[in-house]
């Protein structure tokens, strides 16, 4: 296959995966670039080499899915071009630019299938940027890949599916749960179970996480407020408010806390993908339509990057996507099968909105933090200083940051951008979208220039003078 | 500004300025601090083009002497800062190294500061040695320099917003996300429609429409060439503090500053835009070799991540100096664009001159060499 025909995969996780199953299936030979070491994606990471955790322990319910996943990409890597540890951080006229083991390469390609997956959603609180602070999906990380725990007394702190299963699995791997503390309330779901039932067994996964805990005299509380991490060098405990009003507090030395995941979109932003602010999500999203498409020319989007749906769906949009890159280059495409993944596509969705209400996002949390809390840890930037920074109105977010350094980080407000757009959206009265978004610019993650600076391509007369 | 004034359709004016960017902004300022009514049009958002994602520099050194006049105005109002609009703006002296690569910049540059120094600015060439002592993270590729203690740097992303609360606050009218779309005579006044529908009638009009400039010439028919420049800035993430001064090499391709919280702003040569679209995107691939050739002179930046590239669009003229005074063919109309990436430094200065033309008909300050007719044979 010429350049001009490549097809990039990024992100090897659920969707990455199907997708290069199916394209390679069909005597393609796609590119897949993926950041970790091995395949698998945040969900089905797995452990290095002579780790021998038990999949069931490190996947519970899921551990046949991931073996299967992960069994599925080890068979293809003779018919992919695989290149592990490399990040795509930049893409401009369709020329991705990795940096990977043998520094910065550019990769052209005809079609790109971005699978770039969620990072964690927080929301600041007072006490975040201790040590021993750890967001749900990095302290499920510690655990899963590398068989460690952050703390040896652990609270969970949060909302969404990931909460009880971490608890879990912590508690199973020896380590003592302070407490599981739920800012969803128990009502919250009672209207929406039939839409939860649409899950099936994924609702039945969660009870009995929460059952399990409970019998091992877990303390669980649902419909909290959090107040305060508390410590002075690192986490000693947490307090918070129970759904009586009363404030409490529980001694731990580690704090793991999130609510749900975003998605990652920057690759879809600078591939020109538009974006739209989507009310459900919270977030910008780039636009896509239900095959994966992205209205870009020769651009498709599918898993978490594209609105969280979690690891089934993004198998499914995986390979619709591929399915989808086919039948633009005028290959037979089983149209049943197209069918079929769309259908379970649906069911997955109407699971997804009830999951959302049923365990809500809590809204005004954020906005209702106090201006001292530390909202942009990069740069150190307070909820105050985001509310009474000096600047022009109407409020806008990328004004904020000019005023207040917000976002101007290592992690260019990808931590948080959407908690900064929240409390500057809430006090100046208008709404999360009129607050308008940070830009996504490359390189999407931190790179030396040293090592990228080498891959110039200045005529040798120009790069050896100045 | 209220949401009922901003629903009238048709706003009556002494002075419309289309282009919110630090010139017109600056323009604003001035003519509104004499009571004068003033309306800036700005077709996205005020200071966010050039104005806002520029270096940073604010300096004379090894600037065209036909600015320098109009470079010292700017400078002083930039002293004056925190009382003219309440914000220093990171406004910093920290003085501007101007870094030799031979002995031929070297001559240039000592020609260039003997030149200079009638205009009160004292620039001073500093041998390898003496560069070296001063600044040892210099590698060999800097051969000389020449020091001008009195320039310094700013941060852009400041300056335009606090141009326009500060107009406000004085009565200016800034709209934005308002594009003109029409000007017409109307009277003895002028009629300009925006694409929104809103209508402002005005006794004079200022053109500080920055890369678009030569559209709103065009209207008049006045022919400027203007091509747009995309300048694209590097920035890396926080490092200890090592750069005091502001330094560009002769020849253009690397220029650097670093900020006290330690990120380090560098020049990335070009990105690219459409003047339809309105903004500018960055280049990686032009990046990639302002990354090798400014680590070629500053080897400790080797060792050190960036963490993202920007860009935006200027407007160029054919001498790459500003287009600075009254139309040629329409009374009542004064040109502000065109600077050439000159203008952060210059900005604060041209609103004060432009005020003095649209208000007394004259100014101090001498602008002959901007006038639009020079482009005209």
């Amino acid at each position: 296959m010429s350049d001009e025909q490549k097809i990039l995969i990024v992100g090897a996780g659920p969707a990455g995966t199907r997708a290069a199953e199916l394209l390679s299936g069909r005597g393609l030979r796609p590119i897949v670039v993926d950041e970790a070491p091995a395949s698998g994606g945040q969900i089905y990471r797995r452990q290095p080499p002579g780790f021998l955790r038990a999949a069931r322990l490190r996947y519970c319910f899921e551990a046949a899915k991931a073996e299967a996943l992960h069994a599925c990409f080890d068979g293809l890597t003779e018919r992919i071009d695989y290149r592990p540890d490399t990040s795509v951080w930049s893409i401009e006229d369709n020329v991705a630019f990795t940096l990977g083991p043998g520094g910065v390469e550019r990769i052209p390609f005809e079609a790109l299938i971005l699978c770039t997956g969620a990072v964690d959603r927080v929301i600041p609180i007072p006490g975040w940027t201790l040590p021993g602070v750890f967001t749900m999906g990095g302290a499920q990380i510690a655990l899963k890949a590398q068989g460690c725990a952050v703390g040896r007394r652990v609270a969970f702190l949060g909302s969404g599916p990931l909460l009880y299963l971490v608890a879990y699995q912590y508690a199973r791997a020896g380590a003592s749960v302070a407490a599981v503390l739920d800012t969803a309330r128990l009502g919250d779901a009672l209207p929406v179970l039939p839409g939860l039932f649409a899950g099936g067994s994924l609702l039945a996964k969660g009870l009995w996480y929460q059952n399990w805990l409970r019998l091992k005299g877990v303390r669980l509380r649902r419909g909290v407020l959090p107040v305060a991490i508390a410590g002075e060098e690192r986490v000693s405990g947490l307090r918070y408010r129970s759904g009586n009003g009363r404030e409490r507090r529980i001694e731990c030395d580690a704090v793991a806390f999130g609510w749900g995941v975003k998605s990652e979109c920057q690759l879809a932003e600078l591939a020109g993908c538009e974006m739209r602010f989507d009310g459900a999500a919270r977030q910008w999203l780039p636009v896509s339509d239900d095959d994966g498409r992205a209205g870009v020319a020769g651009v498709y989007l599918a898993g978490d990057g594209a609105g969280v749906m979690g690891a089934d769906a993004a198998e499914y949009r995986g390979e619709l996507a591929a399915l989808a890159l086919l039948s633009e280059r005028g290959a037979a495409v089983d149209d049943r099968r197209r069918r079929y993944l769309k259908a379970r596509l649906g069911r997955l969705t109407r699971f997804r909105i009830a999951i959302d209400r049923a365990l809500p996002y809590p809204d005004g949390l954020a906005a209702a933090q106090p201006d001292d809390t530390i909202v942009c840890r990069c740069e150190g930037v307070t909820a105050g200083d985001i509310r009474h920074g000096q600047s022009l109105e109407p409020a806008e977010i990328n004004r904020a940051k000019a005023y207040t350094r917000l976002g101007m980080g290592r992690c260019q407000g990808r931590m948080c951008g959407l908690a900064a757009a929240e409390i500057l959206a809430h006090h100046n009265g208008v709404g999360l979208a009129e607050i308008g978004r940070l830009r996504g610019q490359a390189p999407v993650k931190p790179l030396h220039i040293g090592i990228a600076g080498q891959a110039a391509r200045d005529d040798p007369d120009r790069a050896a003078s100045i | 500004m209220s949401r009922i004034e901003s629903e009238i359709a048709v706003i009556d004016t002494e002075i419309a300025v289309i282009g919110g960017g630090i010139a017109g902004l600056s323009t604003a300022l001035h003519v509104a601090l004499r009571g004068v009514p003033v309306v800036v049009l700005e077709s996205r958002q005020a200071g966010a083009a050039a104005s806002g994602v520029n270096f940073g520099g604010v300096r004379r050194n090894g600037r065209a002497l036909a600015e320098l006049e109009l470079a010292a105005r700017a400078i002083e109002i930039w002293h004056r800062l925190p009382e003219l609009v309440g914000n220093d703006c990171e406004y910093s002296v920290t003085g501007h190294l101007k870094v030799a690569r031979n002995d031929d910049d070297m001559a240039t540059m000592a020609a260039h500061a003997e030149a200079q120094a009638p205009y009160g600015c004292a620039v001073e060439m500093i041998s390898r040695n003496a560069l070296m002592a001063r600044y040892p993270w210099f590698s060999d590729a800097a051969y000389g320099a020449a020091w001008c203690a009195s320039d310094g740097q700013a941060n852009p992303r400041l300056l335009g917003p606090a141009f326009a609360r500060a107009a406000r606050a004085n009565g200016a009218d800034i709209r934005e996300h308002e594009p003109v779309a029409a000007l017409e005579k109307d009277g003895d006044g002028f009629l300009l429609r925006c694409d929104s529908g809103l209508e402002v009638r005005a006794r004079q009009v200022v053109n500080a429409a920055g890369a678009w400039g030569a559209r709103v010439a065009g209207w008049l028919g006045e022919a400027v060439e203007l091509w747009p420049m995309m300048p694209q800035m590097v920035v890396t993430e926080p490092a200890p503090y090592f750069i005091e001064p502001a330094l560009g090499v002769v020849g253009g391709d690397v220029y650097v500053r670093q900020i006290p919280r330690g990120n380090i702003i560098f020049g990335g040569r070009s990105g690219t835009a459409d003047l339809d679209e309105g903004f500018g995107h960055a280049m990686t691939e032009e990046a990639l070799g302002a990354l090798q050739r400014t680590a070629l002179v500053i080897p400790r930046m080797a060792e050190m991540n960036i963490i993202r590239l920007w860009s935006g669009v200027e407007g160029c003229t054919p001498d790459q100096l500003p287009v600075l005074g009254p139309s040629a063919t329409t009374p009542g109309v004064i040109h502000a664009f065109g600077f050439s990436g000159h203008g952060f430094c210059l900005g604060p200065g041209v609103g004060a001159v432009v005020a003095e033309l649209a208000l007394d008909g004259e100014t101090r300050t001498a602008i002959d060499a901007f006038d639009i007719r020079r482009f005209q044979s």
